[in-house]
């Protein structure tokens, strides 16, 4: 029976919780430290900043663990939450 | 054209000690000239798992300080043609030896080895610094756990930071019933997370148990699975390109049937 379910959530089995949190913990270990996503999050706030006027102090910036597009496995994603204050013309 | 192996792992108790006692031990009856190095420098073990612990008399910082020559230190294994160990020390620490040294010593068993095989403490502190300092290779050892395998990629880094380029990966304790059923991680995946190429794979059996209790390294045993991949292990170690081995239990009603209608 277990089996069975198994076969039907193959999201289930351990080995793929295993996998997908394997995945997520090495890319912080090999380097999307907490230093190098500031520094992605200065540069890309810096490109922004060109066109748009940001609400600085309500960022939000984080890798997270999301769905994939079809629901089948968890994957790493760059989150970024920018509030904008109004557009530069 | 002597080569020095590092067995790493980043992680204890995944099987560094077992691989290079079983690894020597396959090379050697092969013909090759082996010596293990035992780095683990406080926490000797090698001399145990080889069986030779009580014919231990000096060791590798006995060398390295200069208070015996380096042909006294080296244990000869009578049950293998040419294989040798160079036990650790067991009263000093990590700190008793440095880089320096180790690449010396390892110059120099150059001269009289084929292969010289550095099992490498756990950890990545001065004991690991020491072993990979003289190494041209590594086989970076890991189980279908999370914690080992996470610690495996750490080793790899760290690896390519300290000058070794050439390694690959050795999984351990394998077990193929739980692969089947989607509770272990399949080497694939392993490979495909770290990114680095096989040396072999070895299945969890209760005879890796057996030998060590007994001091006697596990390829001695003919018909054992371990025996076969370490053997296989040895082999491409030399060069030589062998297919991964069916790591499917042979015994069984089922297989026995199988066998008989030949599929």
């Amino acid at each position: 029976m277990m089996e069975f379910f198994n076969r039907l959530f193959p999201r289930n089995k351990s080995k793929n919780v295993a996998k997908e949190r394997l995945k997520l913990v090495l890319m912080g270990d090999r380097g999307v430290s907490p230093e190098v996503l500031e520094k992605i999050k200065g540069e890309i706030i810096g490109v922004l900043s060109k066109y748009i006027e940001i609400e600085d102090n309500e960022l939000d910036f984080k890798i997270a663990n999301t769905e994939n597009e079809d629901g089948t496995a968890i994957v790493p994603a760059l989150v970024a939450n920018i509030p904008i204050r109004r557009i530069k013309k | 054209m002597a080569e020095v192996i590092v067995v790493t792992s980043g992680k204890g108790g995944v099987g560094k000690t077992t691989t290079t006692s079983n690894i020597g031990a396959a090379l050697s009856s092969m013909g090759k000239k082996v010596v293990l190095v035992d780095t683990d420098i406080g926490l000797r073990n090698l001399d145990l798992v080889m069986g030779l612990e009580n014919r231990v008399v000096f060791n590798l910082v006995d060398v390295i300080e200069g208070s015996c020559k380096l042909q006294s230190a080296l244990v000869k294994d009578k049950r293998f043609e040419n294989l040798y160990l160079l036990p650790a020390a067991q009263t000093k620490d990590k700190d008793a030896i440095n880089e320096e040294q180790m690449k010396k010593l390892c110059e120099e068993l150059k001269s009289d080895f084929d292969y010289i095989i550095l099992d490498c403490p756990a950890g990545i502190e001065q004991g690991f610094k020491n072993a990979v300092a003289g190494a041209d290779r590594a086989i970076v050892v890991t189980t279908p756990e999370v914690s080992a395998v996470r610690d495996a990629d750490k080793i790899i880094g760290m690896l390519t930071a300290h000058g070794v380029t050439e390694y690959k990966l050795l999984v351990n304790r394998v077990r193929v019933d739980m692969v089947k059923r989607g509770d272990m991680i399949g080497l694939e995946d392993i490979i495909d997370i770290l990114g680095i190429k096989l040396i072999g794979v070895v299945p969890d059996d209760e005879n890796i148990i057996i030998s060590t209790n007994r001091g006697e390294p596990a390829v001695l045993n003919e018909k054992s699975k371990p025996a076969e991949a370490y053997k296989n292990v040895a082999k491409r170690i030399m060069g030589i390109d062998v297919p991964l081995m069916d790591l499917e239990e042979k015994g069984g009603i089922f297989s026995a049937i199988k066998r008989i209608f030949g599929k």
